[in-house]
């Protein structure tokens, strides 16, 4: 399967400028609307060539270790009400669906002839799967990492460190990773000639999501197809968790032309949307422009950013990739918050049932999941099949998940 | 012809350039800025580009990024900016807003427009709004008689170069460099190819920002260009006093030294 993800599918698609109807587009400084149009270019160059499909599909079977498993997680399914299906993304190198992303848009930056990537991450789950792609691809690699989080994740500064990425502490705004965000795009601005901005979210200015979603979308594919083998049938939902929301469009892709399966994709509720202090930016947000994309955006009365909240690092971002914010007015998708503690109820009853620790991220989809099987069940007369992204393993949130459930053993 | 039309045409006329002067709208407070802004004037400062502060601005350096926090840290509100529009251009010098796109369009594109021309604001300077993606400013700026100044880049292609230039009106600011604002030891290179590349599509004047920081400095721009906007350098000037009084002394200090300069163009 994995041998050519590239291959072209039906599914959504934007216009050529990159709007997922009203959503999406390019709101950048024209001094990197060349670059911009570089990437467009190369990348459907690519796509269309089969040499780099070859060695694409090559990469992620030899070096990733996908296609992922899609594993019925029985004991899951008997405490949940539903036979559910986890595509099984955090056994990936790296630990998470990202290492997608990052291996396509690495092969890219080779193709282009740059030497040097930059990226942003939150807690560094993109920063260290960015710093993999370019210790094996030989490119020079920044990534910017607000201050908060360098000190809260000073595990993965050191992953990046040790795969000989250069980690810039960013020290302006809320000093999170919106404001990485923003200094990875005004390192590109400067050094736009030798360097590739490699985002790590299917958000940000044309051809990002475009491109992102199709680097990732091989989530899907494989899903769809491994459902069918396993259950003889297409599941009645997938279900993903949504920050910047690669993941969920990475599954959602393949099915969004099945009219029978309902696609749902969970925000961080943080919490509790009502409280203001979450990171769900369609439930709680409104139209506005973002990081070079007008989507949904966590924003106050005059148009200035909000600080998202979440306990998922991953998903602490106040804005989310335009073709979800598309979804969502069209209505092929739902999206619907879940608060920490939900998230974090999930999270431990998939680490007693199935031996399986999640990402904290994916724990989200797992709690939406928990609600969303007596639902469907009563609307179906029958035990629903969920297909749910774990996009990610949950190793780099030991301390945090140890913290709330008051586990660690007090330093001495 | 738009009001900043009639100042270029005569500066050009008087063998000079103008000097715009960039700063951030309530930084250190509303009524302070309206204080900087009206000294600046005072020290033949021509233009006064007022910057909405926003909360992501990917086109600016650190002092800009740092006053503007400072500004929005104080609680100033989109609103409070078109009084100091109206305050600065009751002084007689023209006042032309900056800003990134979601403000503009959280506050409403065409009561922007509209509220814009009432306070008495020239026209919007937008960084991170490109002319494909501006049907709906276009339309509000027409309706409102309002000037429209996007950036072009050295990276920009011709054919981008004389899209963007078509959809301006007023002036046309060129980035001197490929990067954010902020003063730099040394003034660009890329510059002066840049203008004439913006001469060679259109009469509307040019303005060049970005790195420009002393006279010596707004002298070698204002040789090529028609216009030299400086904001970071000026925005240091209130940043690093240690009181109001001194901030306004070393604005009025650089404006005069700037001032200075544009009125030497070194061709």
């Amino acid at each position: 399967m994995s041998a050519d993800a590239l291959a072209p599918v039906a599914g959504p698609q934007p216009d050529s400028a990159g709007h997922f109807g009203r959503f999406g587009g390019r709101f950048v400084p024209e001094a990197l609307v060349a670059a911009l149009d570089e990437l467009d270019g190369a990348w459907r160059t690519a796509i269309a060539d089969e040499s780099f499909r070859a060695e694409f599909g090559a990469l992620l079977r030899d070096y990733a270790g996908t296609p992922s498993l899609l594993y019925e997680a029985r004991r899951f399914s008997a405490k949940v009400g539903a036979r559910v299906l986890l595509k099984r993304e955090d056994l990936n190198h790296t630990g998470a669906h990202k290492v997608r992303n990052v291996l396509g848009q690495a092969l890219l930056t080779k193709r282009m002839g740059k030497t040097r990537v930059i990226a942003e991450t939150g807690a560094g789950q993109h920063g260290v799967a960015t710093a993999t792609a370019a210790a094996l691809f030989d490119l020079e690699c920044v990534v910017y990492m607000g201050q908060v989080d360098t000190e809260r994740q000073a595990l993965n500064v050191a992953r990046m460190r040790m795969l000989g990425a250069t980690v810039v502490p960013v020290t302006t705004g809320s000093r999170t990773l919106k404001d990485a965000m923003n200094e990875a795009m005004r390192d590109w601005v400067a050094n736009v000639d030798e360097t590739h901005y490699l985002i790590g979210t299917a958000a940000g200015p044309h051809p990002f999501p475009a491109m992102v979603r199709d680097f990732v979308r091989g989530i899907g594919d494989e899903a769809r197809q491994q459902c069918l083998d396993l259950t003889g049938g297409l599941p009645d939902a997938v279900t993903a968790c949504v920050g910047g929301g690669s993941n969920a469009l990475g599954i959602f892709h393949a099915f969004v032309g099945d009219a029978d399966v309902r696609l749902y994709g969970f925000e961080a509720g943080g919490d509790g949307v009502a409280t203001g202090r979450h990171a769900a930016s369609i439930t709680g947000g409104s139209s506005g422009v973002l990081h070079g994309t007008r989507t949904y955006v966590l924003q106050d009365a005059d148009g200035q950013t909000l600080e998202s909240h979440s306990i998922s690092a991953g998903l602490d971002y106040p804005g989310v990739g335009p073709e979800h914010a598309w979804l969502h007015d069209t209505g092929r998708a739902t999206y619907l918050p879940v608060t920490d503690d939900e998230a974090m109820a999930a999270f431990e009853l998939l680490c007693r049932t199935e031996g399986i620790i999640p990402a904290i991220e994916s724990a989200h989809a797992l709690a939406g999941t928990v609600a969303l099987a007596p639902k469907l069940a009563a609307e179906l007369g029958r035990e629903p099949t969920i297909v749910v992204n774990l996009s990610g393993r949950g190793d780099k949130d030991v301390h945090t998940a140890g913290d709330y459930f008051g586990i660690l053993d007090k330093e001495r | 012809m738009s009001r900043i039309g009639v100042a270029f045409d005569k500066a050009r006329a008087d063998g000079r350039a103008l000097l715009v002067g960039c700063m951030p709208a309530g930084f250190p407070t509303v009524e302070g800025s309206i204080a900087a802004m009206t000294a600046m004037v005072e020290a033949g400062v021509d233009v006064i580009e007022v910057e909405i502060p926003y909360s992501d601005p990917v086109m600016d350096g650190p002092v800009i990024q740092k006053a503007s926090d400072i500004a929005l840290a104080g609680g100033v509100r989109t609103a409070d900016t078109l009084r100091i529009v109206e305050a600065v251009a009751a002084t007689g010098a023209p006042v032309v807003t900056m800003t990134y796109w979601n403000p503009i369009e959280r506050y409403g594109v065409d009561v922007f427009a509209r509220d814009l021309a009432a306070a008495g604001g020239t026209g919007l300077i937008t960084p991170d709004l490109i002319p494909d993606e501006a049907d709906e400013w276009l339309a509000a700026s027409d309706a409102h008689g309002l000037d429209r100044t996007f950036l072009v880049s050295p990276s920009s292609t011709d054919a981008r170069l004389a899209m963007t230039v078509e959809h301006c009106r007023g002036f046309v600011y060129a980035t001197a460099v490929m990067g954010v604002t902020g003063a730099r030891a040394q003034t660009s290179d890329a510059a002066p190819t840049l203008v004439s590349r913006v001469r060679g599509v259109t009469d509307l004047p040019v303005g060049v920002g970005l790195g420009v920081g002393t006279g010596a400095q707004a002298g070698t721009v204002a040789g090529y260009a028609d216009g030299v906007i400086v904001g970071s350098a000026l925005v240091r000037c209130v940043l690093d006093a240690p009181s109001e009084a001194d901030g306004l002394a070393a604005l009025r200090a650089l404006s005069t030294e700037l001032a200075e300069g544009v009125r030497n163009p070194v061709r």
